[in-house]
Protein backbone atom coordinates (compact mmCIF):
# COMPACT_ATOMS: atom_id res chain seq x y z
CA UNK A 1 0.00 0.00 0.00
CA UNK A 2 3.03 2.28 0.22
CA UNK A 3 2.71 3.25 -3.44
CA UNK A 4 4.06 6.71 -4.18
CA UNK A 5 1.28 8.89 -5.50
CA UNK A 6 1.84 12.41 -6.73
CA UNK A 7 -0.04 13.94 -3.84
CA UNK A 8 1.86 12.07 -1.18
CA UNK A 9 5.29 12.45 -2.74
CA UNK A 10 6.97 14.67 -0.10
CA UNK A 11 5.98 12.50 2.85
CA UNK A 12 8.50 9.78 3.58
CA UNK A 13 6.76 6.38 3.77
CA UNK A 14 8.39 5.49 7.06
CA UNK A 15 6.88 2.26 8.39
CA UNK A 16 4.88 2.82 11.56
CA UNK A 17 6.40 1.31 14.68
CA UNK A 18 4.44 -1.41 16.43
CA UNK A 19 3.87 -0.91 20.13
CA UNK A 20 4.75 -4.00 22.20
CA UNK A 21 1.61 -5.63 23.58
CA UNK A 22 3.19 -5.82 27.03
CA UNK A 23 3.41 -2.04 27.07
CA UNK A 24 -0.21 -1.78 25.93
CA UNK A 25 -1.74 -4.26 28.34
CA UNK A 26 -2.24 -2.05 31.44
CA UNK A 27 -3.63 0.83 29.38
CA UNK A 28 -5.86 -1.50 27.45
CA UNK A 29 -7.22 -3.16 30.58
CA UNK A 30 -7.89 0.03 32.53
CA UNK A 31 -9.02 2.06 29.54
CA UNK A 32 -11.40 -0.61 28.30
CA UNK A 33 -12.94 -1.10 31.74
CA UNK A 34 -13.49 2.63 32.14
CA UNK A 35 -14.91 2.97 28.65
CA UNK A 36 -17.25 0.02 29.22
CA UNK A 37 -18.56 1.60 32.42
CA UNK A 38 -19.26 4.85 30.53
CA UNK A 39 -20.95 2.96 27.70
CA UNK A 40 -23.01 1.04 30.23
CA UNK A 41 -24.32 4.20 31.85
CA UNK A 42 -25.23 5.77 28.53
CA UNK A 43 -26.49 2.58 26.95
CA UNK A 44 -28.12 0.38 29.54
CA UNK A 45 -28.30 1.65 33.16
CA UNK A 46 -31.85 1.62 34.57
CA UNK A 47 -33.11 -0.09 31.47
CA UNK A 48 -32.75 -3.85 31.66
CA UNK A 49 -30.43 -3.67 34.68
CA UNK A 50 -30.17 -1.03 37.35
CA UNK A 51 -27.26 -0.21 39.66
CA UNK A 52 -28.54 3.16 40.84
CA UNK A 53 -32.08 3.28 42.23
CA UNK A 54 -34.77 5.28 40.45
CA UNK A 55 -34.79 6.40 36.85
CA UNK A 56 -32.81 9.64 36.88
CA UNK A 57 -29.84 8.28 34.93
CA UNK A 58 -32.13 6.68 32.38
CA UNK A 59 -34.27 9.78 31.95
CA UNK A 60 -31.28 12.12 31.80
CA UNK A 61 -29.50 10.34 28.96
CA UNK A 62 -32.84 9.22 27.46
CA UNK A 63 -32.54 11.00 24.09
CA UNK A 64 -28.89 10.08 23.58
CA UNK A 65 -29.69 6.45 24.31
CA UNK A 66 -32.50 6.38 21.73
CA UNK A 67 -30.56 8.26 19.07
CA UNK A 68 -27.39 6.20 19.51
CA UNK A 69 -29.43 3.09 18.81
CA UNK A 70 -29.49 1.44 22.23
CA UNK A 71 -32.71 -0.23 23.39
CA UNK A 72 -34.26 2.20 25.86
CA UNK A 73 -37.66 1.09 27.13
CA UNK B 1 3.44 6.61 23.31
CA UNK B 2 0.25 4.88 24.41
CA UNK B 3 -0.39 7.76 26.78
CA UNK B 4 -0.22 10.28 23.92
CA UNK B 5 -2.54 8.17 21.78
CA UNK B 6 -5.05 7.70 24.60
CA UNK B 7 -5.20 11.42 25.40
CA UNK B 8 -5.53 12.22 21.70
CA UNK B 9 -8.31 9.67 21.33
CA UNK B 10 -10.35 11.07 24.21
CA UNK B 11 -9.95 14.68 23.01
CA UNK B 12 -10.95 13.68 19.50
CA UNK B 13 -13.95 11.94 21.08
CA UNK B 14 -15.02 15.24 22.65
CA UNK B 15 -14.90 16.99 19.26
CA UNK B 16 -16.80 14.09 17.69
CA UNK B 17 -19.46 14.31 20.40
CA UNK B 18 -19.96 18.03 19.76
CA UNK B 19 -20.48 17.41 16.03
CA UNK B 20 -22.76 14.46 16.76
CA UNK B 21 -24.75 16.71 19.09
CA UNK B 22 -25.27 19.22 16.28
CA UNK B 23 -26.56 16.46 13.98
CA UNK B 24 -28.76 15.08 16.77
CA UNK B 25 -30.18 18.50 17.56
CA UNK B 26 -30.82 19.51 13.93
CA UNK B 27 -32.21 16.20 12.67
CA UNK B 28 -32.86 13.67 15.43
CA UNK B 29 -34.74 15.61 18.07
CA UNK B 30 -37.72 16.46 15.87
CA UNK B 31 -38.39 12.75 15.29
CA UNK B 32 -38.04 12.05 19.01
CA UNK B 33 -40.62 14.78 19.60
CA UNK B 34 -43.03 13.29 17.04
CA UNK B 35 -42.62 9.83 18.57
CA UNK B 36 -43.37 11.15 22.05
CA UNK B 37 -46.42 12.98 20.69
CA UNK B 38 -47.64 9.68 19.22
CA UNK B 39 -47.01 7.96 22.54
CA UNK B 40 -49.06 10.52 24.51
CA UNK B 41 -51.88 10.49 21.95
CA UNK B 42 -52.19 6.71 22.15
CA UNK B 43 -52.05 6.21 25.89
CA UNK B 44 -54.89 4.21 27.34
CA UNK B 45 -57.71 6.64 28.22
CA UNK B 46 -57.65 6.02 31.96
CA UNK B 47 -53.88 5.87 32.26
CA UNK B 48 -52.24 8.28 34.65
CA UNK B 49 -49.41 10.18 32.96
CA UNK B 50 -45.98 9.08 34.16
CA UNK B 51 -44.40 11.61 36.50
CA UNK B 52 -41.78 13.56 34.60
CA UNK B 53 -38.52 12.89 36.43
CA UNK B 54 -36.43 14.89 34.00
CA UNK B 55 -38.09 17.54 31.84
CA UNK B 56 -38.15 17.22 28.06
CA UNK B 57 -36.10 20.41 27.80
CA UNK B 58 -33.33 18.93 29.91
CA UNK B 59 -33.52 15.59 28.10
CA UNK B 60 -33.23 17.16 24.67
CA UNK B 61 -30.39 19.55 25.53
CA UNK B 62 -27.99 18.94 28.39
CA UNK B 63 -29.06 15.33 28.88
CA UNK B 64 -28.55 14.58 25.21
CA UNK B 65 -25.20 16.37 25.23
CA UNK B 66 -23.99 14.58 28.36
CA UNK B 67 -24.95 11.21 26.93
CA UNK B 68 -23.22 11.90 23.64
CA UNK B 69 -20.16 13.33 25.40
CA UNK B 70 -19.74 10.26 27.60
CA UNK B 71 -20.24 8.03 24.59
CA UNK B 72 -17.79 10.07 22.48
CA UNK B 73 -15.05 10.04 25.10
CA UNK B 74 -15.51 6.31 25.72
CA UNK B 75 -15.45 5.57 21.99
CA UNK B 76 -12.47 7.88 21.43
CA UNK B 77 -10.47 6.28 24.25
CA UNK B 78 -11.30 2.73 23.18
CA UNK B 79 -10.54 3.66 19.59
CA UNK B 80 -7.08 4.97 20.48
CA UNK B 81 -6.23 1.75 22.34
CA UNK B 82 -7.31 -0.38 19.40
CA UNK B 83 -5.36 1.94 17.12
CA UNK B 84 -2.29 1.42 19.32
CA UNK B 85 -2.60 -2.33 18.73
CA UNK B 86 -3.31 -1.93 15.02
CA UNK B 87 -0.52 0.53 14.24
CA UNK B 88 2.12 -1.26 12.17
CA UNK B 89 0.22 -4.56 12.38
CA UNK B 90 -2.23 -4.05 9.50
CA UNK B 91 0.46 -3.96 6.83
CA UNK B 92 2.47 -1.02 5.52
CA UNK B 93 -0.25 1.57 6.07
CA UNK B 94 0.03 5.22 6.96
CA UNK B 95 -1.27 6.45 10.29
CA UNK B 96 -4.35 8.06 8.78
CA UNK B 97 -5.20 4.95 6.78
CA UNK B 98 -4.81 2.77 9.88
CA UNK B 99 -6.97 5.17 11.91
CA UNK B 100 -9.59 5.22 9.15
CA UNK B 101 -9.75 1.43 9.02
CA UNK B 102 -9.99 1.10 12.81
CA UNK B 103 -12.81 3.67 12.88
CA UNK B 104 -14.62 1.90 10.07
CA UNK B 105 -14.27 -1.40 11.93
CA UNK B 106 -15.56 0.16 15.14
CA UNK B 107 -18.51 1.80 13.39
CA UNK B 108 -19.42 -1.47 11.69
CA UNK B 109 -18.94 -3.63 14.78
CA UNK B 110 -20.48 -1.37 17.39
CA UNK B 111 -23.26 0.24 15.40
CA UNK B 112 -23.92 -0.63 11.78
CA UNK B 113 -24.01 -4.43 11.94
CA UNK B 114 -25.97 -4.77 15.21
CA UNK B 115 -28.41 -2.14 13.92
CA UNK B 116 -29.11 -4.11 10.77
CA UNK B 117 -30.64 -6.77 13.01
CA UNK B 118 -31.99 -4.63 15.84
CA UNK B 119 -32.45 -1.10 14.47
CA UNK B 120 -32.66 2.02 16.62
CA UNK B 121 -36.14 2.72 17.94
CA UNK B 122 -37.69 6.04 18.93
CA UNK B 123 -39.78 6.40 22.08
CA UNK B 124 -43.15 4.58 21.81
CA UNK B 125 -41.63 1.77 19.76
CA UNK B 126 -40.78 -1.26 21.86
CA UNK B 127 -42.67 -2.99 24.63
CA UNK B 128 -41.31 -2.04 28.11
CA UNK B 129 -41.94 -5.60 29.27
CA UNK B 130 -39.36 -6.98 26.85
CA UNK B 131 -36.59 -4.45 27.53
CA UNK B 132 -34.44 -7.10 29.24
CA UNK B 133 -34.66 -9.49 26.34
CA UNK B 134 -34.12 -6.75 23.75
CA UNK B 135 -31.10 -5.36 25.58
CA UNK B 136 -29.51 -8.82 25.80
CA UNK B 137 -30.15 -9.47 22.13
CA UNK B 138 -28.77 -6.09 21.11
CA UNK B 139 -25.55 -6.54 23.06
CA UNK B 140 -25.28 -10.12 21.80
CA UNK B 141 -25.54 -8.82 18.23
CA UNK B 142 -22.90 -6.22 19.07
CA UNK B 143 -20.52 -8.83 20.51
CA UNK B 144 -20.99 -11.10 17.51
CA UNK B 145 -20.39 -8.19 15.14
CA UNK B 146 -17.24 -7.08 16.94
CA UNK B 147 -15.90 -10.62 17.03
CA UNK B 148 -16.59 -11.06 13.31
CA UNK B 149 -14.96 -7.72 12.45
CA UNK B 150 -11.82 -8.53 14.47
CA UNK B 151 -11.78 -12.04 13.02
CA UNK B 152 -12.10 -10.57 9.54
CA UNK B 153 -9.03 -8.36 10.03
CA UNK B 154 -6.98 -11.25 11.44
CA UNK B 155 -8.05 -13.50 8.57
CA UNK B 156 -7.22 -10.82 5.99
CA UNK B 157 -3.71 -10.47 7.42
CA UNK B 158 -3.19 -14.25 7.51
CA UNK B 159 -4.40 -14.72 3.95
CA UNK B 160 -2.48 -11.76 2.54
CA UNK B 161 0.84 -13.57 1.86
CA UNK B 162 -0.94 -16.20 -0.24
CA UNK B 163 -3.59 -14.17 -2.08
CA UNK B 164 -2.30 -10.61 -1.97
CA UNK B 165 -3.77 -7.85 0.21
CA UNK B 166 -6.79 -7.02 -1.97
CA UNK B 167 -8.02 -10.56 -2.56
CA UNK B 168 -7.30 -11.48 1.05
CA UNK B 169 -9.42 -8.55 2.23
CA UNK B 170 -12.26 -9.56 -0.11
CA UNK B 171 -12.14 -13.17 1.06
CA UNK B 172 -12.20 -12.06 4.69
CA UNK B 173 -15.11 -9.72 3.96
CA UNK B 174 -17.16 -12.46 2.31
CA UNK B 175 -16.38 -14.83 5.19
CA UNK B 176 -17.41 -12.19 7.73
CA UNK B 177 -20.69 -11.50 5.92
CA UNK B 178 -21.52 -15.22 5.79
CA UNK B 179 -20.91 -15.62 9.54
CA UNK B 180 -22.96 -12.49 10.35
CA UNK B 181 -25.72 -13.65 8.04
CA UNK B 182 -25.94 -17.06 9.70
CA UNK B 183 -25.87 -15.57 13.20
CA UNK B 184 -28.63 -13.09 12.35
CA UNK B 185 -30.67 -15.83 10.73
CA UNK B 186 -30.56 -17.70 14.04
CA UNK B 187 -31.33 -14.71 16.31
CA UNK B 188 -35.01 -13.84 16.89
CA UNK B 189 -36.43 -10.85 15.02
CA UNK B 190 -37.53 -7.64 16.75
CA UNK B 191 -41.09 -6.76 15.86
CA UNK B 192 -42.61 -4.33 18.32
CA UNK B 193 -43.66 -1.27 16.37
CA UNK B 194 -47.12 -0.32 17.66
CA UNK B 195 -50.14 -0.29 15.38
CA UNK B 196 -50.42 3.00 13.51
CA UNK B 197 -46.95 4.35 14.30
CA UNK B 198 -46.00 6.58 11.32
CA UNK B 199 -43.54 4.67 9.14
CA UNK B 200 -41.91 7.87 7.92
CA UNK B 201 -41.08 8.99 11.44
CA UNK B 202 -39.56 5.57 12.16
CA UNK B 203 -37.48 5.66 8.96
CA UNK B 204 -36.26 9.22 9.56
CA UNK B 205 -35.42 8.44 13.17
CA UNK B 206 -33.28 5.51 12.06
CA UNK B 207 -31.55 7.53 9.36
CA UNK B 208 -30.87 10.27 11.93
CA UNK B 209 -29.43 7.72 14.32
CA UNK B 210 -27.18 6.44 11.54
CA UNK B 211 -26.10 10.00 10.74
CA UNK B 212 -25.22 10.70 14.37
CA UNK B 213 -23.12 7.57 14.73
CA UNK B 214 -21.48 8.03 11.33
CA UNK B 215 -20.57 11.63 12.23
CA UNK B 216 -19.08 10.50 15.51
CA UNK B 217 -16.99 7.65 14.11
CA UNK B 218 -15.88 9.54 11.01
CA UNK B 219 -14.70 12.46 13.14
CA UNK B 220 -12.85 10.16 15.51
CA UNK B 221 -11.11 8.24 12.72
CA UNK B 222 -10.23 11.10 10.40
CA UNK B 223 -9.23 13.67 13.02
CA UNK B 224 -7.21 11.15 15.02
CA UNK B 225 -5.42 10.05 11.84
CA UNK B 226 -4.64 13.62 10.81
CA UNK B 227 -3.32 14.58 14.26
CA UNK B 228 -1.23 11.43 14.50
CA UNK B 229 0.35 12.04 11.09
CA UNK B 230 1.16 15.59 12.11
CA UNK B 231 2.78 14.45 15.34
CA UNK B 232 4.73 11.69 13.57
CA UNK B 233 6.14 13.96 10.87
CA UNK B 234 9.91 13.55 11.00
CA UNK B 235 11.78 16.55 12.34
CA UNK B 236 13.37 18.43 9.42
CA UNK B 237 17.08 18.30 10.34
CA UNK B 238 18.75 18.84 6.98
CA UNK B 239 21.15 21.66 7.88
CA UNK B 240 24.13 20.68 10.00
CA UNK B 241 24.07 24.11 11.63
CA UNK B 242 20.56 23.88 12.99
CA UNK B 243 20.62 22.14 16.34
CA UNK B 244 18.37 19.07 16.34
CA UNK B 245 15.11 20.40 17.61
CA UNK B 246 13.87 18.75 20.81
CA UNK B 247 11.17 16.88 18.99
CA UNK B 248 10.85 13.10 19.02
CA UNK B 249 11.43 12.31 22.67
CA UNK B 250 9.15 15.08 23.90
CA UNK B 251 6.36 14.27 21.49
CA UNK B 252 4.59 12.58 24.38
CA UNK B 253 3.08 15.83 25.61
CA UNK B 254 0.83 17.76 23.29
CA UNK B 255 0.40 16.56 19.77
CA UNK B 256 1.01 19.02 16.98
CA UNK B 257 3.68 21.50 18.09
CA UNK B 258 6.24 19.97 15.71
CA UNK B 259 5.02 22.42 13.06
CA UNK B 260 7.29 25.01 14.66
CA UNK B 261 10.16 23.37 12.82
CA UNK B 262 8.93 24.20 9.34
CA UNK B 263 10.75 27.55 8.86
CA UNK B 264 14.04 25.76 9.42
CA UNK B 265 13.25 23.39 6.58
CA UNK B 266 12.36 26.13 4.11
CA UNK B 267 15.42 28.13 5.05
CA UNK B 268 17.75 25.25 4.24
Amino acid sequence: MAHPSVLDAPVAPAPLPTIPLSELAPFALFGSLLALVLLYFVGAEQGAVSLVAGSNVHEFVHDARHLLGFPCH
Amino acid sequence: MVRTLLIRGMLVGVVAAVLAFVVAKVFGESEVGLAIAFESAHEAPGAVAEPEVVSRTVQSTIGLFTGLLAFGVAVGGLFSLVYAVAQGRLGALRARTTAGLVALAGFAGMYLLPNLKYPANPPAVGNPDTIGERTSLYFAAMLISLAVVVGGFVAARRLAPRFGSWDAALLALVGALVVIGLAYYALPAADETPEGFPADVLWRFRVDSLAIQATLWATVGLLFGALTERANRPAPVRTPGAAPAPVPALAAGEAPTASGGSPVATGA
